[in-house]
């Protein structure tokens, strides 16, 4: 017992608890090597926010889910019911549920802003191609997320969306109808698909989330943070060998990230509390209406975010042909780092030609 | 000591442990991946509907819901038997030769009986509920249009018997589901032989 007391003492003297546990989990070296001695380039711009905003509504999300989950049913007779049990009854319900809401179409805005930022600055190429990768399997996943998460209401809109996407599976040769058979658990969408759409949005999906935004980060800072100009900061060192137009990620961009998060909860705020249905954008008017597995309703078309790859599936005539260039038009950009073989990184050093394909990529996108 | 390695058998028991356990973790998976498959309750649920066809009046369409699907029986007259002939040029499978039917509703009126048509009420595109638009060439279907279903979802059509009008997104006819006469008054759909 004398001998336990002698090592307290000790350790309280020669640097107390963050000794003791720096002496057992590297606590110290990691803040030093991920924030406060990681060092990006000074002259990153305002696009630069949306990959710590994407982690922002992450977590957000993250955070609403939980509280959602307390009161929701995943069941077909109840689902419908338990979420306008939300809106109505429980106390600040309806608020915890419009920033969820919200919070989906959010993720999507910063995340497709934050995907934007790479092709202007060519933040995909050498040595990041594996950092772009990470990130587009984490779209893939958001992906997967969202349309999960939509069949839960159990509207009409959340109903009649699950079965257009699940029977685009059918459009597969030979295997098609066994592999919708498959996915939903029954020979319609049904009570059981729903149990499954929510085990896989409220567990399976997020943890893989939250592991690939991990490797995603521990990825960025190896290669470190791309910039406006595209130039490699390492380069240039001084005699501590820190780079010399590099600034410690905390606190010089961590005070200047706050700043965009501060912005981002007041428009994001303005939207929870004025507009949360975003005039059927955020939440479209037929999920108001519960399913009904006999009826579609007259309009049909998906949430905002899914727009350009359902346009893709309406444009072509032939249904194999149109599912088939709705999955090339999500799993081309992965390619990216080796089709773009300039060896240029901004766009602010490159010809009009990157600078025309990049715009007709946003009207194609847009419109 | 390092030199008495023997290398080969190192490397077999490597390969050996990594494919016992790869086989074992793929063997593992199967109770998982097969859990997914409908469950026995949900086949169960998927028996034969009985559907009494004895209150429908001429013209007149019922909905039943079976495996969660929408069937349709629609008591067509013989006006809107003629009418089939008349749209024949517009279709692209008339014959039902690419279409999912039983063979004895293989034919024109694609039914057992021809004043009783029993089709699955689903797109055959992406699976939305086509509505039924009986009028003859509306403004707004054009003058091929004599009687059938719309679908609001992506625009395909299909007429009084099921079958899909050519330049739309769904490729083949609406599925005829197996279903057979009980009697007069009464069908059954899921099953097409058995005691009445």
């Amino acid at each position: 017992m004398a001998r336990t007391e002698v090592e307290v003492s000790e350790a309280t003297r020669s640097g107390g608890v963050m000794k003791w546990i720096n002496d057992r989990f590297p606590l110290d070296s990691m803040l030093k090597e991920h924030v406060t001695e990681y060092y990006a380039s000074k002259n990153l711009n305002w696009w630069y926010v949306f990959g710590v905003l994407s982690m922002v509504v992450l977590v957000l999300q993250i955070v609403t889910g939980i509280f959602l989950t307390m009161n929701y049913k995943p069941s077909a007779a109840d689902a419908f019911g338990s979420v306008e049990y939300i809106m109505r009854d429980v106390d600040w319900g309806w608020l915890i549920r419009y920033m969820h809401s919200t919070g989906a179409s959010a993720f999507f805005i910063v995340v497709y802003l934050h995907m934007f930022r790479a092709l202007l600055y060519g933040s995909y190429k050498k040595p990041r191609e594996f950092l772009w990768l990470t990130g587009m399997v984490i779209f893939l996943c958001l992906m997967g997320e969202a349309f999960f998460g939509y069949l839960l209401p159990w509207g009409q809109m959340s109903y009649w969306g699950a079965q257009v996407i699940v029977s685009l599976f059918g459009a597969i040769p030979g295997i098609g109808e066994t592999l919708t058979e498959w996915i939903r658990g029954d020979y319609s969408i049904s009570d059981i698909t729903l149990n499954r759409f929510f085990a896989m949005h409220v567990i399976a999906l997020p943890l893989v989330l939250v592991m690939l935004v991990a490797v995603h980060i521990l990825a960025l800072h190896h290669v470190g943070s791309n910039n406006p100009d595209g130039v490699n900061i390492k380069e240039k060192k001084d005699e501590d060998g820190i780079p010399i137009d590099g600034v410690a990620f905390h606190p010089y961009h961590t005070s200047k990230d706050l700043v965009a998060i501060i912005v981002f909860f007041m428009i994001f705020s303005a939207i929870v509390f004025f507009a949360p249905e975003m005039g059927g954008y955020f939440l479209e008017h037929a999920n108001f209406d519960p399913a009904d597995p006999l009826v579609t309703p007259e309009h049909i078309a998906p949430v905002w975010y899914f727009t350009p790859f359902y346009a893709i599936l309406r444009a072509v005539p032939d249904k194999l042909l149109g599912v088939l260039l709705m999955g090339a038009a999500v799993l081309l950009p992965m390619f990216l780092p080796w089709l773009d073989r300039c060896r240029v990184k901004s766009i602010r050093y490159r010809g009009w030609i990157y600078k025309a394909a990049l715009a007709s990529f946003v009207v194609s996108f847009i419109d | 000591m390092t030199d008495d390695v023997d290398r080969s058998r190192r490397h077999f028991l490597t390969v050996a442990t990594a494919v016992t356990g790869g086989v074992g973790a793929a063997i593992a998976a199967v109770p998982f991946l097969v859990s997914l498959r409908p469950s026995a309750r949900a086949q169960a649920l998927g028996a034969p509907v009985e559907i009494d066809i004895s209150p429908l009046e001429p013209g007149e369409m019922v909905r039943v819901e079976w495996r969660g699907k929408p069937v349709w029986v629609l008591r067509r007259t013989d006006d809107m038997l003629a009418r089939l002939e008349k749209v024949e040029q517009f279709l692209a499978d008339p014959d039902s030769s690419e279409s999912q039917q039983p063979e004895y509703a293989k034919n024109e009126a694609r039914a057992r009986k021809p004043h009783y048509l029993v089709v699955i009420g689903q797109c055959t595109h992406l699976g939305c509920a086509p509505i039924k638009r009986f009028d003859v060439q509306p403004a707004d279907l054009g003058k091929d249009w004599y009687g059938g279903f719309y679908c609001p979802c992506h625009g395909s059509k299909f007429d009084l018997s099921g079958r899909v009008y050519s330049g739309v997104p769904a490729p083949t006819n609406l599925p005829v589901p197996p279903y057979r006469f009980v009697n007069d008054d009464v069908i059954l759909v899921g099953e097409e032989t058995g005691a009445a």
